[in-house]
């Protein structure tokens, strides 16, 4: 087991590499010069000579290479020319918000997804089915920054049950004592009843309006893949022995059905990290969706180059540990 | 001419038999062709012209004159919804058609000529697929700059992995096929054996995925649109006129951003459904 971790551990590393060259390429096509952006317009010819020497930009394309993958290796990302932070730390300042959000996205999307799923499956061609399929058309076909201001001016303008968008707190509320990083259950460890009320006020419509988007691919896949199971000849003859129709359903069929829902999981929180760019920022959701927008806007291209590594090594090692479920999972995968 | 005419009645028939049987793809097709007529005919349509500002005007609800009412500048929105569609076929079909093309040239060198060439060009796939696509086509659109054409080199460039994936599988298997055989054995050239036989044979299962990536790819542009990565603000783009109205959403201007939306909604699921549709005829254990 720890062999085969580690292999696919090295395994990622030719990737890892093919994504910073591509990365590194993306700020050196840049139209325009890099120096524009760290000096003043105002400053004269030498100081921006000075500068662009001090920076390495004078130096062969390989060796600045070589030197951006030797910072990133060491944990260096360059510093963002906009907050004039090491762009690490301003990822890591962020990531939290963005994952509470994403958490809680994904728990609501299983949650009722796979019920719906499994429903559809055993009960397939009845209403069920097709309200659910429905859902499922719908879900993806909606984008999900429009599904959000639907949310905010039924919720917010209409119903007035919602505050308008205010990031993960509002601003009169004291946010709690930092335990875990998210505001929800930071407030319920510390007992802080107005910061819990906030909190969750706030991070409500967000996470529903993702978790729409995350479910239809998430119903879809475990419909199909309970179907296949139902279907099987084990489930056939579980029936044949006269098992409770529950006990097929739920010990037999979702057992076996549950691995291609695992993987879907995984490729639908992939795409979550690219939803949540547009949510949170319909949201003020101070995360790294807001953080990276602000990078393009801004030309700031280490933030950018950061972002881009750090949410792909997220979503590279989220499938290596997919792969690792499922040899726990399934003894029939072999390693 | 009777022979025509029955030959007509026939293939109507055989239409409204298949629609009959396929009541949702058909419902798929329905949607994305209508579309496309009002897309076509959006001048004659368009009770405004679309870069129209009337300032006296300004974010009026939906009425009589402007069924969709009016945004922020006093533009109509109906008349620039009309127009959207030509903009927003246009970049998912210009995105597709770019990522299909090189996709597919992609995989269908790497299934054909395997050994080193094979894996490379798999490997760098691999790395393009490594990213998260929205987040990849966000930095690209955004290095490249905003304009139309870099917005569909962005979004096409990510999904070439899957056109390139797809085609060699299919590739691999139908290379040993018999006609792929019997080509070679009365002497046909790598190339014509790729372009006559193999080419066209693998296209079905890559033409139901390009429906769907259709879909994808307009809501992609219009995300990056949204974000201020796509089009320039006085196009009439989908995403941009819902970016327009994000702001006035808190103060109930609804409409604004509504009907864009809206459109978005209904041209992806006409895609989809097609694309769903197409894809159970070839497998029909899928939903």
């Amino acid at each position: 087991m720890i062999a085969f971790v580690a292999r696919r551990l090295l395994l990622l590393i030719p990737v890892l590499l093919g994504v910073t060259v591509v990365t590194f390429t993306l700020t050196r096509i840049i139209p325009g010069n890099p120096i524009d952006l760290m000096v003043s317009p105002l400053a004269d010819a030498e100081t921006r000579a000075r500068i662009a020497e001090n920076a390495g930009l004078n130096d062969p394309l390989w060796e600045q290479y070589a030197r951006y993958i030797w910072g990133v290796a060491n944990g260096d990302f360059g510093d963002s020319f906009v907050t004039s932070q090491p762009v690490l730390d301003d990822l890591t300042s962020r990531f939290m918000p963005t994952f509470e959000l994403t958490l809680f996205a994904m728990l609501l999307a299983i949650i009722l997804a796979v019920p719906l799923g499994i429903a559809s499956a055993v009960w397939r061609g009845t209403w069920i089915d097709h309200v659910s399929r429905l859902l499922a058309v719908f879900g993806v076909a909606m984008p999900v920054f429009w599904v959000s201001l639907v949310a905010i001016y039924v919720f917010f303008f209409l119903l007035h049950w919602l505050p308008a968008p205010q990031g993960r707190i509002s601003v009169i509320v004291a946010p709690p004592d930092a335990i875990t990083g998210l505001f929800v259950v930071d407030s319920l460890l510390t007992g802080n009843w107005p910061a819990l009320r906030s909190s969750f006020q706030s991070i409500l419509m967000p996470a529903c309006v993702l978790a729409f988007a995350a479910m239809a691919p998430l119903a879809r896949m475990t419909r199909s893949s309970m179907i296949e199971a139902l279907e099987s000849d084990y489930t056939r003859a579980a029936r044949a022995m006269g098992l409770p129709e529950r006990s097929v359903v739920f010990r037999h069929a979702l057992r076996n059905a549950v691995l291609p829902v695992i993987t879907m999981i995984a490729i639908v929180y992939g795409y979550l990290l690219g939803g949540v760019v547009l949510v949170e920022n319909v949201f003020a959701w101070p995360g790294l969706g807001r953080y990276v927008y602000n990078a393009i806007a801004s030309s700031d291209y280490p933030a950018l180059q950061g972002f881009i590594l750090y949410s792909t090594t997220v979503y590279v090692l989220l499938f290596l540990f997919v792969d690792i479920l499922y040899v726990l999972l399934d003894p029939r995968v072999r390693i | 001419m009777a022979v025509a005419s029955q030959r007509i009645r026939e293939n109507s028939r055989s239409l409204y038999l298949w629609c009959r049987r396929n009541p949702v793809t058909a419902l798929g097709f329905a949607i994305i062709l209508g579309l496309g007529i009002l897309g076509v005919l959006a001048p004659l349509l368009a009770p405004y012209d679309p870069y129209a500002l009337n300032p006296a005007e300004r974010m009026r609800p939906p009425s009589w004159e402007h069924p969709f009412g009016t945004g922020i500048f006093g533009e109509d929105i109906f008349s620039r919804v009309l127009y959207g569609i030509r903009i927003d076929f246009g970049i998912g079909l210009g995105a597709v058609a770019f990522g299909l093309v090189v996709g597919s040239t992609v995989g269908v060198l790497a299934g054909y000529y395997g050994g080193r060439l094979d894996e490379i060009l798999m490997r760098l796939m691999d790395i393009v697929a490594a990213f998260p696509g929205f987040i990849l086509a966000m930095a690209i659109a955004g290095v490249l700059g905003p304009s139309i054409p870099n917005l569909i080199i962005a979004i096409a460039f990510v999904n070439v992995p899957v056109y390139a994936r797809l085609s060699r599988s299919r590739f691999l298997v139908i290379r040993s096929s018999l006609y792929a055989m019997a080509a070679r054995g009365v002497g046909a050239s790598d190339m014509r054996i790729l372009a006559w036989h193999l080419l066209p044979n693998s296209l079905a299962p890559i033409f139901v995925q390009s429906t769907l990536q259709c879909g994808w790819a307009i809501l992609d542009a219009a995300g990056l649109s949204f974000i201020g990565l796509g089009v320039h603000l006085p196009t009439p783009e989908w995403g941009v006129m819902i970016g327009l109205g994000a702001p006035r959403i808190i103060s109930g201007q609804w409409w604004i951003s509504f009907f864009p939306g809206l459109a978005i909604a209904i041209t992806v699921m006409g895609f989809n459904l097609i694309g769903d549709g197409l894809q159970d005829l070839l497998d029909p254990k899928r939903w």
